[in-house]
């Protein structure tokens, strides 16, 4: 049976939040304004991206009060709730890199580089690598290049220009390495895993009922983290785990659901 | 395994991780340059013009967070955030005067908006006792203009850009002059004042010339500095500078030494024996 609950349902919230963007950009309707590196909510309280403030601070500038009370609330919600949820549900660049994935598998194309031979610890050091630029250079560096936010940019602002940032994501994936932006080089969602570690969001799997299909393995973009389907009961402790639902929405096995657990 | 074997395993395993230590370092270092590289490049592109009330340059570029809440703001759409192909840091604000100039809007609404502090207020307000928002205060560029395109120059009348300009007869006045190719007319030419310009390009958009013979520049490029080794001396303000400067030139010095090597010719001698 084909289940795409959870898919459907990230769809509606990502779509809508850049809709909410848009209409607040567009149609002067202010419960989002802004965009994913600095929001102003009901024009009465700012959301920041914790990672673009930090790499402000690299550089020597101290911003408002405004700012850093924002991307504080959103780095603990984020962190609280779910970690690489931002990743799943809210990051517009995600529905771009499940789609080469989706297409990937759909005409069977091989990647050039092998998925293994690729190191998933290289986003931790584009982290520390786009904090040390910035410090060097007096300017946000990762920000520069940053495709989510030049995608978002383009979407709201309306400058299909900025699409091509994202088609050469899109490409990267499809032909050149697996999941080869979300899985491997985005500081973004390095970020939210390294503070997910405490999330209460959790993938549960109930072994029992596991009939080792493995159709799980097969939709996870971060397949290392599923160590234990079929092993043992309990949640996904890797905070790599961007909490998408699609193993659950693929189980036929009610192995898989959402827990909240610490 | 054996003593022996266990030994050379360590041996190879230690000399693979050297291996990777060196590889990873290596990967980081290129990583690091050309994305580096690039990012040098795009911040040496100061050809911009910024919203009001922007700080400068260097400090404008670290704090914009790139929300694009200036460019929400503004009513006449003047304001465009940097899109990659724009040769500029992408995503902060700029605007294109000869497009959609800055229009001075009395209450300028871009620049309270801005959460990061990169656009400032305080630099705008009047000095009264409960300031306002004064807009003429604004410096965002100086105009510039090329006389051999302007058609004032010529002798033929425009005066386009001193009718547009929002600080009419302050920022853009009118220098007559004897035209002595046809000995009965006039020259009316237009002459910036950068004193009271605030760069808004409204000048520059309604320019009647193919490509405009007034364009406003950044302040960066468009001003010069004299130093602090040239005095107005006629300025008593001016000249208040060398008040306490110390002139005391080192007179004390023994240069005696000098003197006698100049007057001293032993070693000339020396070489001709
Ligand atoms: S890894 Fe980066 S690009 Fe991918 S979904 Fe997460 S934040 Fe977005
Ligand atoms: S002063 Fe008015 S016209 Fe000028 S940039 Fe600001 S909002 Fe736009
Ligand atoms: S409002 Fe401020 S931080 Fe936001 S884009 Fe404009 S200048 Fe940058
Ligand atoms: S930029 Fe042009 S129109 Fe604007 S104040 Fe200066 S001279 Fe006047
Ligand atoms: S509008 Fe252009 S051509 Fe006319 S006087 Fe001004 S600068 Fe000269």
């Amino acid at each position: 049976m084909k289940n795409n609950k959870y898919l459907i349902l990230r769809r509606i919230i990502q779509i809508g939040i850049l809709f909410l963007f848009f209409s607040g950009a567009n149609f002067g309707i202010n419960i989002l304004k802004g965009n994913l590196s600095t929001a102003i909510v009901l024009d009465k309280f700012h959301l920041s991206d914790p990672y673009a403030v930090l790499q402000m601070l690299f550089t020597g500038y101290i911003p408002t009060v405004e700012i850093i009370t924002g991307a504080v609330i959103i780095l603990v919600f984020y962190s609280l709730l779910g970690g690489r949820i931002f990743c799943s549900w809210v990051c517009p660049l995600n529905i771009i890199t499940d789609f080469a994935s989706y297409v990937r598998k759909k005409i069977g194309i091989k990647p050039a580089l092998k998925i293994k031979t690729v190191s998933r610890n290289i986003r931790y050091y584009v982290v520390i690598l786009g904090l040390l630029l910035s410090f060097i250079t007096g300017i946000a560096s990762f920000e520069l290049i940053n495709p989510i936010s030049i995608f978002f940019r383009g979407l709201i602002f309306g400058s299909i220009f900025s699409l091509s940032a994202v088609l050469i994501i899109f490409l990267f994936d499809l032909f050149i390495v697996e999941h080869g932006w979300c899985g491997h080089i985005c500081p973004v969602g390095a970020v939210y895993s390294v503070t997910g570690k405490f999330r209460l969001l959790n993938i549960y799997h109930t072994y029992e009922n596991c009939t080792l299909c493995m159709k799980c393995k097969r939709v996870c973009p971060e397949i290392q983290v599923l160590e234990i389907i079929g092993k043992e009961t309990g949640k996904i402790k890797s905070s790599e785990c961007t909490d998408c639902g699609r193993c659950i929405d693929v189980c036929d096995d009610n192995a898989l659901k959402f827990k909240l657990k610490m | 395994m054996s003593e022996e074997k266990k030994k050379a395993f360590q041996a190879t395993s230690r000399k693979d991780a050297i291996k990777t230590m060196f590889k990873g370092t290596g990967y980081l270092a290129f990583g690091g340059l050309v994305w580096g590289g690039y990012v040098d490049n795009k911040k040496k592109t100061e050809l911009v013009l910024r919203p009001p009330g922007a700080l400068k340059e260097d400090s404008f570029i670290k704090a914009c967070i790139k929300c694009g809440l200036c460019v929400e703001a503004c009513p006449y759409d003047t304001l465009k955030l940097a899109i990659p192909s724009d040769n500029k840091v992408v995503g902060t604000p700029y605007f294109i005067a000869r497009d959609i100039p800055c229009y001075m809007c009395t209450d300028i609404p871009c620049v309270p908006v801005c959460p990061t502090g990169a656009l400032e207020m305080t630099s705008l307000y009047t000095e009264d006792i409960i300031p306002k928002p004064d807009v003429n205060k604004i410096r965002m560029g100086l105009a510039v203009i090329n006389k051999e395109s302007c058609i004032a120059f010529w002798g033929i009348q425009c005066d386009a850009c001193y009718r547009a300009c929002p600080l009419l007869n302050e920022a853009i006045t009118i220098e007559y002059d004897k035209n002595e190719r046809t000995g009965k007319h006039a020259f009316l030419k237009p002459v910036v004042n950068a004193d009271a310009c605030t760069g808004c390009g409204i000048c520059e958009h309604v320019c009647v010339t193919e490509t405009p013979a007034i364009k406003v520049l950044p302040l960066a490029i468009a001003t010069g500095k004299v130093g602090s080794h040239y005095i107005k001396g006629w300025d008593p303000e001016d000249e208040k500078r060398l008040k306490n400067v110390n002139s005391d030139v080192d007179n004390d010095k023994d240069n005696s030494g000098a003197i006698d090597y100049l007057n001293n010719s032993d070693d000339l001698l020396e070489d001709e024996e």
